[in-house]
């Protein structure tokens, strides 16, 4: 199950809007070990595509040096579709990297940049194997 | 050269869950090689048949090795190698 705060999924709708027709990347880190997402880092996508996502290394560096600075991990590692569904697409299960985060996908496909219906779903993908889990949403203990 | 490598939690079931190892080489290649004997399989995770693989990237001290000499990059007594892999997607 992914534990979040509205705050921050409403952060993370925000910048897959902004970022439409591009897909939009990011991270909320938490310290390690809590599986709390707390800390919203949003991602330039060095890809600049409707239809792929990378960080830049050097930004990627940047982040887990961070993270680690911090004693965080990244907890939610997400990032938006433009024109299908949030479902991990074989890309995203072929790149997926980071065992122990919950991958969230949106879905920008109804409405793009604007407000309105959109598709925010969470998956575990460990060994090549999605597992799809609910999402509980509460407030509080989001910080930026 | 002696050398510390910052390990990424995908390949910590190489390293017996090792976050950081050391490794000798005075390359890239060496290092990877070093690794490579002692958490074999490692190698592979990191290298195919065109080099260093595409969705890994690995910086000697801050610096992406694609940026410098790739396998070939020297390395010098006590330098940083991290292994990140890429975070993407589609």
């Amino acid at each position: 199950m992914l534990v979040i705060s509205q705050e921050l999924v409403d952060a993370m709708v925000a910048h897959a809007r902004a970022d439409h027709p591009d897909e939009a990347c990011g991270v909320i880190a938490g310290p390690e070990g809590s599986d709390r997402p707390e800390r919203f880092i949003p991602m330039v996508n060095a890809a600049r595509s409707p239809t792929f996502y990378e960080f830049d290394s050097g930004d990627l560096l940047r982040l887990y040096r961070d993270l680690d600075a911090h004693d965080e991990v990244p907890v939610v590692v997400y990032h938006s579709h433009t024109a299908t569904e949030a479902y991990p697409s074989r890309t995203d299960v072929a790149y997926a990297s980071e065992p122990d985060a919950h991958y969230v996908l949106i879905s920008t496909r109804e409405t793009g940049t604007e407000d309105g219906p959109y598709e925010l779903r969470s998956y575990r993908i460990v060994d090549a194997v999605i597992t799809e889990e609910p999402i509980s949403i509460g407030t509080g203990n989001a910080v930026s | 050269m002696s050398v510390e490598v910052s390990v990424p939690t995908i390949l910590r079931s190489y390293t017996g869950g090792a976050k950081s190892v050391a490794a000798t080489g005075d390359s890239l290649q060496a290092v990877i090689d070093s690794l490579n004997a002692s958490y074999p399989g490692i190698a592979d995770r990191l290298i195919d048949e065109s080099g260093l693989r595409r969705f890994v990237n690995v910086y000697l001290n801050d610096e992406d090795v694609r940026f410098l000499d790739g396998l070939k990059t020297p390395v010098a007594d006590n330098d940083a190698i991290t292994i990140l892999p890429a975070v993407a997607g589609g």
